[in-house]
């Protein structure tokens, strides 16, 4: 039985208990225990199932390495899956329950994979379920969703806020054990600005469990004393609870502070994402503790010996009344020391060395603990928990010595410097064999914008696994208060060395290596990676991916280099040679809340809204985004749906009067003695011969000739042309125009600005525009004045206007643009005056019908990127005099020259239907992946109110050529629908309507 | 995430303030241009690992383009200049020769 000790617990505060639900049953704790170390208390010492085998999982560590003990936490809008119960700090009221069980966490229906596990090797599911076919459909896929899967998805939204903060820093620390203290006061001593970032709630690090004193001052005292000197200066800022999660380029990294984790609901944001930009990083990330291969090591009981150490010493939780230890280093005696000096029994150390005469091993047996060396577990015994270990000699294959009967066992395969941060941006590492792990590479370190050494690792991250190997590096020689900083790494100093053990005996069979767990999440074993070598995978990065190993939500901080070890050995190379997998932000799992922030719901993002957008609101429209803009789709009217309002805005528009909000229009002032020549380059068409106070339609391209905007240019005078774009491509257009005018033609005299949000603009059109533009009055706007495709300047009804008889629905048609301040008052003018000439206001689709009956075009409908203007039949709006022009010797490619290219035709269907949106033209035959061959497809499809049937353009190969034939669209469905092909203008082929 | 000092406003801008103009100093190719030219100017670039020149847009500031001589592989920047030149200056090429001897040129 794992339980609570009646004394010690260096965090806990057994003045404060706390309930909390585990599974529905009802647990106490105290504040400052852990989710895990609580658990332990209550002799929870199961916690969860593995992702493969449903095999039982106990907690194997103390911190954010942990695997297994992975918990589903909260519920309703504040449930999180995978959160790890080593990190999670109890609070009363807890609710957590375990994961990927099916039905129960005690009684599992998955755990029959245990039994199939020698059907199941490394890329099971490459080999397995590929056949036969429907098997994986109806089988194998419906079984492993119902059984696979780490924890629960929320359902609800999240009750939770987040928030986003910025800091700047000369030198940023990440880690608050000694190392990081030691290096956050020097960097202060020096003046510098300086922030400390601690995952934990407390600062120290391992030391205070690990080590008694620091220079003869009891450590906690000593932690406490750094500390508070620290807090009191201003250059100093701490922050607990915040994992320094990424480091990027030139010195920012983003840190997740876990703000109310453990005070859900007081109104706090739950996490706080900082952006931090520093000069200098340092470090102190400490290392994390390897497990040993040996044949059941995933049994509930297993743990790293200095998790063991943490319970006890931290949250006086005994993980068993005896506990064997296995080890290859020192480290582990602590671990034997700690649960003696705590009433309980060690019956056995059982040291893989086959001497052991170190301070710790001597102290061991001073304390009159049993120590074998040269001796290794060649089986721990026990199923949902530990029973016994048989020991072996770690030389052998495993026959068994004696068996020792134990709850526990405590293991230590060594420490992996937590060399993350390092390599995140471009720092290499390198092997150091008298440690059998990586440590960071002084010489390659990730640089800063200047080229100089961006971080600097201190301490155990560092491969200085020793307190006096830290203290020595960073104070000066004379041993006082003087701190002094690494240039770039700090050195180990030797005292510690760790010979590699990776299996356990060395000469294990078979049997023994496909019970040695490497990864405890995804259920990889010695015997997998061995497999993955002898089926042909040499590259740590392939193999990974084909056992999965590394890969569960750990990243492997546990498994990496026992399976890169065991990897190399079968391969017969050095473990460097075979290298590491790539070291990636995040360090640990961060919750998208953070990430998101703010910009969530309102603020997701940035919200255009034109003057009238008001009135819109109030007049009960239906928006559509465009863009950042929302535009009004349509106004529907009580008891109408979004069709029938659509049909009735362009009936009411063709035959009586329509108001259309044209304010999200693009609109570019192009001002200069070069402007024409430069919108001559920019346009497929000419616009320098254009006369003052006339329109002309343009198409942009790029240089590729495809079809990028188009719009109506109009010369306001000599120098200046007002463009208008499409409402998406304002911005897009305005870059491109400088990008041309500051890189390429620098020395033309153009200036442009983009007014497109300081007008309004209004399209009045329909039979009464007229009547509309003479109610409000003070302006000449007839035929003979105001013709087709021309614009003036003047005051209508008062306001200060810019008109442009332009149409983009084949009615008489008026675009205004007055300033944006008016906008919303002409606009109520405008209906005002308009009210007994039939007006309503009509939206994007109106718009959208109205121009399809047209047979106009639409940039981002009838063009996809990778259509020319002359795909379009838009040869017309093409200057064959030009020498140059932006697109002219793309569209001369062959390809794009071809005859054979899909071109723009109209679409009349047989019965009336209108052509699903997307539907592809077939042709006979199929293609070589057994699809059916297509020859085109529709760009633009509506029912037409104004025709009473269903109206389409689309490309067709050979299209313009094939008038009067009947070609069939495929639908979703599977069924065609037939259509004619004609020409693109529906309605008033000869222009009659707007020619008044 | 990258900062480039704008050489217009002089701003150490973030890199969330620039938008990305992809490689600098390539010749534009128009009608006469042959298909090699036109697929050299369109297409080849040269996505090096090492020393390399960008053009960036200053799009959250002062608006205006320039060019930036960097590092892919490690970051490091060598200098940010205006975009109104044919090719690297003198003293950019001489900071990117002492920092990296063996580089072979901007072309
Ligand atoms: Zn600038």
């Amino acid at each position: 039985m794992s339980t609570r000790l009646a004394k010690g617990g260096r965090l806990i505060d057994r003045t404060a208990a706390m309930d909390f639900h585990f599974n529905g049953k009802v647990m106490r704790g105290f504040a400052g225990d852990t989710l895990a170390a609580a658990l332990l208390a209550n002799d929870q010492m199961l916690m969860g199932r593995s992702f493969k085998y449903h095999r039982p999982r106990g907690v194997v560590g103390s911190g954010p390495e942990e695997p297994n003990a992975l918990v589903n936490l909260g519920r309703g809008a504040r449930l999180e899956p995978n959160q790890r119960a080593t990190t999670t700090e109890l609070f009363d009221g807890l609710e957590a329950t375990s994961q990927n069980h099916w039905p129960s966490l005690e009684f599992d229906v998955g755990v029959v994979n245990n039994y199939a596990a020698r059907f199941m090797p490394a890329g099971f599911y490459y080999k397995t379920f590929i056949h036969p076919r429907p098997f994986w459909k109806h089988v194998f896929e419906p079984v492993i969703r119902r059984a696979a899967g780490l924890g629960k998805a929320p359902t609800e939204g999240d009750a939770d806020r987040y928030e986003q903060a910025y800091a700047f820093c000369d030198v940023l620390v990440v880690g608050g054990g000694v190392a990081g203290l030691l290096a956050a006061k020097a960097a202060a001593d020096a003046g510098q600005r300086v922030i400390l970032l601690e995952q934990t709630a407390t600062l120290g690090g391992r030391t205070p469990v690990d080590e008694a004193d620091i220079d003869g001052t009891p450590v906690d005292t000593w932690i406490a004393a750094i500390e508070s000197d620290l807090r009191a200066r201003d250059n100093v800022t701490i922050r607990t609870r915040t994992c320094g999660f990424g480091v990027y380029d030139h010195g920012y990294v983003l840190a997740d502070e876990r703000v109310a984790d453990h005070t859900p609901g007081d109104g706090r944001p739950k996490h706080r994402l900082w952006r931090i930009r520093t000069a200098k990083i340092v470090t102190a990330t400490g290392a994390i503790e390897r497990p040993l291969s040996f044949a059941g090591n995933d049994i509930p009981g297993v743990m790293l010996a200095s998790a063991v150490r943490d319970y006890v010493v931290n949250h006086a939780v005994s993980p068993g009344d005896r506990t064997v230890i296995a080890t290859n280093n020192d480290s582990a005696y602590q671990t034997a020391l700690a649960l003696k000096a705590a009433g309980l029994e060690v019956p056995a150390i059982l040291d893989a060395r086959d001497t052991a005469t170190g301070a710790l091993p001597e102290a061991a047996r001073a304390a009159g603990i049993r120590v074998l060396t040269g001796r290794g577990i060649a089986k721990v015994k026990g199923g949902k928990r530990v029973t016994g270990v048989a020991v072996c000699t770690q030389a052998g294959e495993g026959a068994v010595l004696e068996e020792i009967t134990c709850e526990a066992v405590a293991m230590s395969g060594g420490w992996s410097p937590v060399v993350h941060l390092f390599s995140h941006c471009g720092g290499k590492v390198k092997w150091d064999d008298n440690l059998s792990a990586f440590i960071p590479d002084a010489s390659r370190p990730p640089v800063n914008h200047d080229g100089s050494p961006m971080v600097s690792v201190v301490g155990a991250a560092a491969g200085c696994l020793s307190l006096a190997n830290i203290l020595a590096g960073l104070r000066d020689v004379s041993g006082k208060t003087a701190i002094r900083l690494p240039d770039v790494c700090q050195t180990p100093d030797g005292s510690v060395s760790i010979p590699p053990v990776w299996v356990m005996p060395q000469g294990a069979p078979i049997q023994l290596r496909s019970k040695m767990w490497l990864d405890y999440q995804n259920d990889v074993k010695v015997s997998d990676v061995q497999l993955a070598s002898r089926e042909g995978y040499q590259s740590v990065e392939h193999t990974k991916r084909y056992t999965t190993l590394g890969m569960a939500t750990d990243q492997g901080k546990l498994s990496n280099i026992n399976g890169l070890a065991v990897l190399a050995d079968s391969l017969n190379e050095p473990i460097p040679q075979v290298g590491t997998t790539t070291f990636r932000p995040p360090y640990t799992p961060v919750t998208i809340g953070a990430l998101a922030g703010e910009s969530r719901g309102e603020i997701f993002q940035p919200l255009r809204r034109t003057p009238m957008h008001e009135w819109h609101e109030k007049s009960g429209a239906y928006f559509e985004p465009v863009g950042l803009w929302h535009r009004p789709y349509c106004f529907p009217r009580a008891g109408e749906t979004h069709e029938q309002a659509v049909h009735r805005e362009v009936l009411n528009t063709r035959e009586k009067l329509g108001l259309l909000d044209a304010s999200t229009l693009g609109k570019i002032i192009v001002k200069g003695p070069d402007a024409g020549r430069f919108l001559d380059m920019l346009y497929t068409g000419v616009m320098s011969t254009l006369p003052i106070g006339k329109c002309r339609y343009g198409l942009m391209c790029n240089e590729q000739g495809f079809l990028s905007d188009d719009g109506v240019v109009a010369r306001l005078d000599e120098e200046t042309f007002l463009c208008h774009t499409t409402s998406g491509g304002a911005d897009r257009i305005h870059a491109w125009m400088e990008d041309w005018l500051q890189c390429e033609w620098w020395d033309w005299k153009v200036y442009t600005a983009n007014v497109t949000e300081q007008y309004a603009q209004i399209a009045v059109v329909g039979p009464n525009a007229r009547k509309l533009l003479e109610t409000l009055g003070g302006m000449d706007v007839s035929k003979e004045t105001l013709p087709f495709m021309q614009s003036a300047d003047g005051t209508l009804g008062g306001f200060p206007a810019r008109v442009y008889r332009i149409s983009f629905s084949g009615e008489l048609s008026y675009e205004i643009a007055v300033p944006a301040s008016q906008g919303a008052a002409f606009w109520e003018a405008c209906h005002k005056a308009g009210a007994s000439l039939g007006a309503m206001p009509y939206g994007t689709e109106a718009l959208h019908v109205m121009r399809a009956e047209k047979g106009f075009i639409m940039i981002g409908d009838e063009t996809d990127g990778t259509v020319i203007p002359q795909d379009l039949n838009l040869d017309w709006a093409i200057s064959k005099k030009k020498a140059d022009y932006l697109g002219k010797r793309g569209q001369a490619r062959t390809f794009l020259a071809s005859p054979d290219r899909w071109k723009l035709v109209g679409f009349d269907t047989l019965d009336g239907s209108a052509i699903p949106d997307g539907a592809y033209i077939v042709a006979d035959g199929t293609n070589g992946n057994g699809q059916r061959n297509v020859q085109g497809r529709v760009t633009s499809t509506y029912h037409s109110p104004t025709l009473k049937r269903g109206i389409a353009m689309g490309l067709l190969k050979h299209g313009p050529q094939r008038m009067g034939e009947v070609v069939e669209f495929n639908t979703i469905q599977g069924e065609t629908v037939k259509a004619r092909v004609r020409d693109t203008v529906f309605f008033d082929k000869d222009g009659e309507k707007q020619n008044v | 995430m990258l900062i480039l000092t704008c050489p217009y406003c002089g701003i150490k801008a973030d890199e969330t303030e620039l938008s990305p103009g992809y490689e600098a100093h390539l010749k534009r190719f128009g009608p006469d241009a042959s298909p090699e030219e036109f697929e050299a100017y369109m297409f080849a670039r040269k996505n090096p690992k090492g020393v390399h020149f960008e053009r960036w847009r200053h799009a959250y500031g002062c608006g205006k383009w320039f060019l930036a001589a960097r590092c892919t592989a490690t970051l490091e920047v060598f200098g940010t200049y205006p975009a109104q030149v044919g090719e690297p200056p003198a003293d950019i090429i001489d900071k990117i020769k002492a920092r990296r001897p063996d580089w072979k040129g901007y072309k």
